[in-house]
């Protein structure tokens, strides 16, 4: 049979056979895993059918709980199924594994392997979740590669019918669920062949029905349960048969064959490396190398990893091996070693004492740690195996991949050790997101890959930022297989897409010696050489590397892409490459053109086509000169003066060089300095804000709507400029308060992403050109230097005294310092400015429990964090547990602050004769509700601690320790829609009708912004999203009229683009609230599909349309609860909606489900805003009508269970 | 018994009644309803190209956005399998005007590229539309260009359009020219079946509150006819092209004075979107009543009868129009 080749990565290639063999898909989406999920929802919306003729059915759940539950259902009624997760996911799931397995239920849940959150969250792969799962009762079965991750799907599927076990089918987490590789599709008849129906009709049979029922799912006692757990042994002992037998007959219809192990190297190896996933791929690499140059070494692949066939794995093994080396992509803390090691172990060790053992003397075992959290995995560290394999006295637990400076377990690499195909063409693309480098590149792929008899590999680095991030591409092209499971770091082929990246990164590092170098720049062939930083000049002379240059930018911009360059570079690198003809390689990509974007219309296509027949022209080799006599440094990665962890850590993560860093740089339990996002000066602004202080009226909009924290205002006595740079600005200070001071609006060029909302917010236009405001964007890089000195000088102002500013007043919340700042969220983000706005409020006395999503990353990932300290160093204390368990996370602060607030305070009583009566007094009785009052307690617990310090005995000394607690703290509990609304409303729920004094803030994109866009409760009835297709048919939940109903929970709707004073003030009632508040904050957010600058203006329009309603639902306001901050709505829903894409595309796409669901979305809204109006008339009984006696009751009394 | 028929782009037409452009002429059910009301004809809303290309580069860019960049979400959207984004949406349109009416539908086409025009026009054709009319309307704004270039792309466009369709083409302008009837005259020797006089010129105003510039729309009213009203006047039998005034006409009074100047045609919209489309009716009774009332046979025995050509003072149409004006107001 003829196959066809296809270029696809691991999610697809496994979600292709998931979708042909299931009928119910029950998803959840989790990184890496959560593209296999959006397939199945795609083709689903398609009407693809399944392998019966039937279209799944796809739910998208709550949570991975909710799936596996749904899924069990499913399951239980007969139905075939699957899902697909990942990491954290994967173990919300393992209650309902314990139960498919325990009730030997066949089903298959495709796992793309992740690292679990400990001292932090990891996206990336290893073994950590998929070995946390190898107790429930599942078979384990392991792809190393793409092509696996399609060829063991469906042996997982066509087993577990059979076995009646159920399978756990997984490959690593972006090493193959996103490396795109060439690789043979299986045909429907291939999977028809591997699935026969009795199999299905069987499993059929055991499903519950009422024609003939019976029950499953009892409870036993101590009398039984034992030997019924016992009885399903046989399934067990039987299940690896059946699998050898459905790879053999895979092998027969497909002709690759696969074994529970298998062993790959020499005939008479006597030094052995054992190990499962994409490791093998470099393993074998290694293996293959050594024993050309004779060495006796192999490595054993673990298929089967459960049931664990000790027999197959003994047998797979030459009877000449002398030493194994088992390696895990998980650690175990504390155990004996990782458990693929024990398990090789207790093997070796069984069948040493069996009747005829396999080996004539028991093989040394030594057990390893590598590649987590997709650390690197090389040949070369293979062969750092094998030495040490082959040493006297081996490290018999050992790590490989870093440096363990601190217990010493880690084994030294040969980095010239390489197993690189001198055929094989190896690129790398260093470009911009925005840029379109990795989907240029994924084009590129499939151009060879399908269009040749090439082989093609594509693997894509990310960093962790939303804006401005960098991608690297590593692409392999060649005439053999590729296994290459790791980055190219022996390039053929060099492109750098960015100019401005040569200043900051070694883009040169990995090229060949006689590599080609394409640089994208806005300099000509004889004018580039002296723009290089001399590090590059030199690189580019000793190397002999071939320079081509090309303006990209201004090819793209002519064609109208503006600076979209993906077209442009990759006809550059088939002009340069020379993979294929240049004329066939034009023709491939004027294809792929049409292919990727004929469905967005001919313009497009067009566009990209001028692009590309423009490019050649425009392509040209640089003459390289004898000497670098450049005279353009790099610029370090942070700037001198920054703390000494900085300098040794973070700023090696920023530089690219975090692998380099041994264990001993890092903290034992997670734990990071605060404020170091300032020393990260990204520099990817291309305009920045410039100041017209001559107009300004100092209104502060643009200080509260910057999502960046980078435009700043200070008001400081005209003394205090002396000195000031000769560009600094300053204007009079327009407060009556602040009469004779200067005001100051200054910006940081180098933290600025230049996304406009500032310029946006300004009300102000000039009198003589109105399409100037009292900010306006220019160029940045004129700009830089001057600005950063006037930027320097301006933090090194005084920040004006809090008790002195009305925070009630947006023109004055300006002055007050922001605590977070500079994140790494996307350009124009609508969620950071609200955390900022509660970072210049309660900043210095807040502990924020932040669910996962952007916020956690934006706020948390590393190399640094927005969340900073004042000048006094106080600030916000930022935690991230899990994205689940949020709002109970916060509930245990608020907890553990209430206790330590008890605590002192009862301290204070009993040391009221030592403390004298006054102190204690004031301490017990603060006003804390103002600045002035926090102050004064402040003050006051200083005077304590320093008479503490004399005072003998156990209580004086648990108070000195407790003392801070007498001061007030929030808790403020963060995080967005899919957390609140979904996975973790049960929690968020509870939290409320606990009445605990807790803040909550929902940052609201009504989408997992995070993973990508998938449809949450939050998202509105005819929004397209990821898992909503076709529109989302429900309406939004009415999250803030939920929380309502218990009656005692203060409740805002805030909108801050439309109206920023009424958020202060619901920030501010939110903090007062001597009980629950919760504040759902509308958050524009890149998926929903304009251009961010106009977010603030749709704000407006939703706030105006109806669909966000501002109000504030006050339980304790004397005149009724509920207050409806925003006029009646004005204008047509539509009006709103229709600018964003997730609404538009359906208008595109299926004008009568759009124009349906638009006014069925414009009832919704009627009738809420009806709802609301009535609410807000009901006047001082509105709340008791709103909420219900028994939840009030029951909150009302927990909370004075819980006041000290 | 009063016989209304006239003819326009090489069709018999039952009256002189015909619907121009607006949003009503986007609902099948609307063109159906203004058939039964007497419409005599019917020409769609324009098909814009350069919206086209817009939503396409626009939707484009906002799927594009944030793609590839960050490795939990490498795209926001779902990739829905269509997005009608091409002229398919209109030309249905047309299929379904065409199957829905008797009456002959004319489409509308609003370009910005040569390409565009050419291709938008044949693909028109092919949906079955009876007419077609090139609606152009273009503000020139570069010092550079002078009047004869403009004019020069206006002819060349007529031209590359007629070498492509064979459908009868109306040409619609504005009236901002030096020396309209010789641009008239070209048109027609471009391949113009008929000049439709004149688009209106939109104005936007300036909100000196909030300093925007903002578009404005009003309806027509019978006093924008007249500008229309000359300008047919002046071209009937000068040329060999049909008539229609489009713009002002509101009553049946409108229609027959239009009629009478030299149209083939009337064309309404702002008074069917003030007043609902049975307000065809009325006009066409209007009219019957009007002709029989002075005798009037057929709309043929009228049309051009007050044209400049047919008039004692042709002057009126000229100078002597502006001198009379010119002194009406000095004795006031």
């Amino acid at each position: 049979m003829k196959r066809s080749m296809v270029t696809i990565d691991g999610n697809e290639a496994a979600a292709r056979v998931a979708y042909q063999l299931s009928e119910v898909v029950a998803i959840y989406p989790i990184t890496p895993s959560s593209p296999m999920g959006e397939w199945a929802d795609e083709w689903a919306a398609a009407r693809r059918t399944n392998l019966w003729g039937t279209v799944p059915t796809v739910v998208e759940m709550q949570s991975e709980g909710g799936a596996a539950g749904a899924l069990h259902g499913a399951l239980q009624c007969g139905a075939l199924g699957t899902t697909f997760t990942a990491s954290q996911g994967l173990l919300l799931m393992i209650p309902n594994m314990y139960k498919i397995a325990g009730e030997l239920t066949p089903v298959v849940i495709h796992v793309a392997a992740r690292s679990l959150a400990v001292q932090a969250l990891s996206i990336f792969g290893d073994h950590s979740d998929v070995m946390a799962t190898r107790q429930t009762g599942f078979a384990m079965l392991a792809s190393c590669s793409v092509q696996e991750a399609q060829d063991l799907a469906l042996v997982a599927h066509a087993a577990t019918l059979e076995a009646r076990v159920p399978f756990l089918h997984f490959f690593d987490g972006f090493r193959t669920s996103h490396e795109v590789d060439k690789i043979e599709a299986l045909e429907p008849e291939d999977v028809r062949a591997l699935l026969p129906d009795a199999l299905v009709h069987q499993h059929r049979a055991r499903a519950l029905s009422p024609d003939r029922p019976f029950v499953r799912g009892t409870a036993q006692n101590p009398d039984v349960y034992f030997q019924g757990r016992e009885a399903s042994n046989s399934a067990y002992l039987a299940c690896p048969g059946i699998v050898e037998r459905v790879m053999d007959r895979f092998a027969a219809q497909v002709g690759r064959r696969y074994h529970l192990f298998d062993y790959h190297g020499a005939p008479n190896a006597e030094r052995v490396v054992v190990l499962m996933g994409s490791g093998v791929g470099a393993a074998e690499e290694a293996v293959d190398a050594l024993v050309a140059k004779g060495e006796k070494v192999g490595v054993l692949t673990v298929r089967l990893y459960r049931p664990f066939a000790a027999d197959r794995l003994l047998a797979a093994l030459p009877a000449t091996v002398r030493a194994l080396a088992v390696l895990d992509r998980t650690k175990e803390p504390g155990a004996g070693g990782e458990p693929l090691y024990l398990d090789v172990v207790a093997a070796l060790a069984e069948d040493a004492d069996g009747g005829a053992p396999r080996f004539a003397r028991l093989p040394r075992v030594i057990g390893g740690r590598y590649g987590l959290s997709s650390k690197e995995f090389t040949p070369a560290m293979v062969k750092a195996v094998l030495d040490e394999l082959a040493a006297k006295a081996p490290k018999r637990h050992f790590t490989v991949g870093i440096t363990d400076d601190v217990t010493h377990t880690s084994l030294a690499c040969d980095p010239a050790f390489t197993t690189e195909d001198k055929d094989t063409v190896r690129a790398l693309f260093y470009g911009l997101g925005a840029d379109g480098t990795v989907g240029a590149n994924k084009n590129s792929i499939k151009i060879i890959g399908e269009g040749t008899p090439l082989w093609a590999q594509g693997f894509f680095v990310y960093d962790s930022k939303k804006s401005g991030s960098v991608t690297v591409s590593h692409l392999r092209f060649g005439p053999r297989p590729i296994r290459s499971t790791y980055l190219v770091s022996r390039a053929t082929f060099v492109a750098c897409h960015q100019f401005s990246f040569l200043e900051r990164l070694d883009v040169l590092e990995a090229a060949e010696p006689g590599a080609t170098f394409l640089l994208n720049a806005p300099h000509g062939p004889d004018q580039v050489w002296d723009h290089l930083p001399r590090a590059v000049q030199r690189q580019i002379i000793e190397k002999k590397l071939r320079f081509h240059v090309i303006d990209a930018i201004k090819v793209a911009e002519q064609a109208g892409l503006g600076r979209r360059i993906n077209s442009v570079m990759q006809t550059c690198f088939f002009a340069l490459s020379g993979v294929l003809p240049r004329e066939e390689a034009i023709t491939a990509i004027k294809d792929a053109i049409k292919k990727t974007y004929g469905r967005r219309g001919e313009q497009v296509v067009q566009m990209n086509f001028t692009a590309v027949d423009n490019t050649l022209e425009a392509l040209h080799e640089v003459r390289v000169p004898a000497q670098a006599a450049g005279t353009i440094d790099r610029r370090p990665p942070v700037p001198a003066g920054a703390p000494d962890f900085v300098q040794r850590v973070t700023a090696e993560i920023i530089a690219g060089r975090g692998d380099l860093l041994p264990v001993s740089a890092f903290p034992l339990d997670g734990t990071y300095p605060s404020g170091t996002a300032r020393w990260e000066r990204r520099n990817i602004a291309l305009e920045i804000p410039v100041w017209d202080e001559a107009i300004c009226i100092q209104c502060g909009k643009c200080v509260l709507e910057c999502p960046h924290a980078v435009i700043r205002a200070k008001v400081v006595e005209p003394a205090r400029l002396e000195g000031a740079p000769s560009t600094f600005k300053s204007a009079p200070a327009r407060w009556r308060e602040f009469k004779d001071r200067r005001y100051m609006l200054q910006v940081s060029p180098e933290d600025c992403t230049g996304c406009g909302i500032c310029v946006e917010a300004c009300p102000v236009k000039n009198k003589t050109a109105v399409k100037l405001k009292a900010i306006n964007m220019r160029p940045q890089e004129p700009l830089r230097d001057a600005e950063q000195a006037n930027w320097d000088f301006f933090l090194a102002l005084p920040d004006p005294d809090r008790a002195a500013l009305s925070l009630g007043a947006v023109k004055d919340v300006q002055l007050l310092c922001p605590l977070f700042e500079f994140s790494g969220a996307c350009a124009g983000c609508g969620e950071t400015p609200y955390l900022k706005l509660l970072s210049q409020l309660f900043g210095d006395r807040t502990v924020v429990a932040n669910a996962t999503g952007c916020s956690s990353i934006y706020g948390g990932n590393l190399p640094t964090t927005p969340w900073t300290a004042n000048a006094d160093g106080r600030g916000p204390a930022w935690s991230n547990s899990l994205f689940e368990d949020n709002a109970e996370f916060g509930l245990g602060m608020r907890l553990a602050l209430d206790q330590a607030r008890a605590q002192a305070r009862a301290l204070l009583a009993r040391l009221r004769d030592t403390l004298g009566n006054e102190l204690v007094d004031g301490l017990l009785g603060a006003d804390q509700a103002t600045e002035t009052g926090i102050a004064a307690q402040r003050a006051r617990v200083a005077i304590l601690t320093t008479r503490l310090k004399g005072v003998p005995g156990v209580e004086a000394a648990a108070l000195l320790t407790g003392a801070d607690a007498l001061v007030d703290k929030l808790v403020w509990i963060v995080g967005g829609d899919g957390w609140a609304y979904d996975i973790g409303y049960g929690g968020l729920d509870h939290v409320l009708a606990s009445g605990r004094n807790v803040n909550i803030l929902v940052l609201d994109t009504e989408v997992y912004s995070n993973t990508g866009g998938q449809a949450s409760k939050a998202t509105p009835r005819g929004a397209v999203a990821k898992f909503a297709a076709g529109g989302r048919p429900a309406a939004k939940k009415d999250l803030g009229a939920m929380a309502m109903a218990y009656g005692n929970v203060y409740v805002a709707a805030v909108a801050m683009g439309a109206d920023d004073a009424q958020t202060v003030k619901a920030f501010l009632e939110a903090a007062a609230h001597d009980g629950p508040s919760l504040i759902i904050a509308y958050s524009h957010c890149i998926a929903h599909g304009y251009d961010l600058v106009h977010g603030l203006d749709q704000q407006k329009a939703a706030v105006k349309s109806g669909y966000w309603p501002l109000y504030r639902y006050d339980p304790a306001r004397a005149q009724g609860a509920m207050q409806l901050d925003a006029k009646a709505p004005s204008l047509p829903l539509t009006d709103f909606t229709n600018n964003e894409t997730r609404y538009r595309m359906l208008v595109h796409a299926d004008p009568a489900a759009a124009a349906k669901l638009a006014a069925e979305a414009q009832g919704d809204v009627d009738r809420r805003w009806k709802r609301y109006e009535h609410l807000a008339e009901l006047g001082a009984d509105a709340a008791d009508t709103a909420g219900t006696a028994g939840a009030t009751g029951a909150a009302g009394s927990a909370k004075e269970e819980g006041a000290p | 018994m009063t016989d209304l028929s006239t003819t326009y782009l090489g069709r018999r037409l039952k009256n002189p009644l015909v619907v121009s452009p607006s949003p009503l002429c986007q609902d099948i059910g609307r063109i159906r309803e203004m058939e039964d009301a007497g419409a005599a004809a019917v020409v769609l809303h324009s098909l814009f190209e350069e919206q086209i290309s817009v939503e396409s580069a626009l939707l484009d860019r906002h799927l594009s956005g944030g793609v590839d960049s960050f490795p939990e979400a490498l795209t926001y959207f779902p990739d829905l399998h269509e997005y009608n984004l091409g002229p398919d949406a209109y030309l249905e349109h047309v299929r379904k005007a065409k199957a829905a009416v008797g009456i002959p539908i004319i489409a509308s086409l609003n370009g910005v590229s040569t390409g565009g025009w050419i291709r938008y026009a044949q693909l028109i054709e092919e949906a079955g539309a009876d007419a077609l009319e090139l609606n152009i309307y273009y503000v020139p704004t570069d010092p550079a260009k002078s009047g004869a270039e403009v004019e020069e792309q206006y002819v060349h466009l007529v031209e590359d359009v007629r070498a492509h369709v064979r459908i009868p083409l109306a040409v619609k302008v504005g009236h901002h020219f030096t020396a309209f009837a010789h641009l008239a005259r070209r048109l027609k020797a471009a391949g113009a079946d008929a000049l439709v006089l004149f688009n209106r010129f939109y104005q936007p105003d300036l909100d000196i509150e909030t300093l925007e510039v903002v578009p404005t729309l009003t309806l027509s009213n019978s006093y924008e006819m007249l500008l229309r009203l000359t300008w047919v006047a002046i071209l009937y039998r000068k040329l060999d092209v049909d008539l229609a005034i489009t713009g002002g006409v509101h009553t049946s009074k409108d229609a027959l004075k239009a009629m009478m100047a030299g149209a083939n045609v009337a064309m309404l919209t702002s008074a069917l979107l003030k007043r609902g489309i049975g307000y065809l009716g009325e006009v066409r009774s209007g009219m019957i009543d009007w002709m029989e009332a002075h005798e009037y046979e057929s709309i043929a025995q009228m049309r051009g009868s007050m044209s400049q050509a047919q008039v004692a003072n042709p002057s009126a149409y000229e100078r002597g129009n502006y001198l009379r004006v010119l002194s009406s107001y000095a004795l006031t």
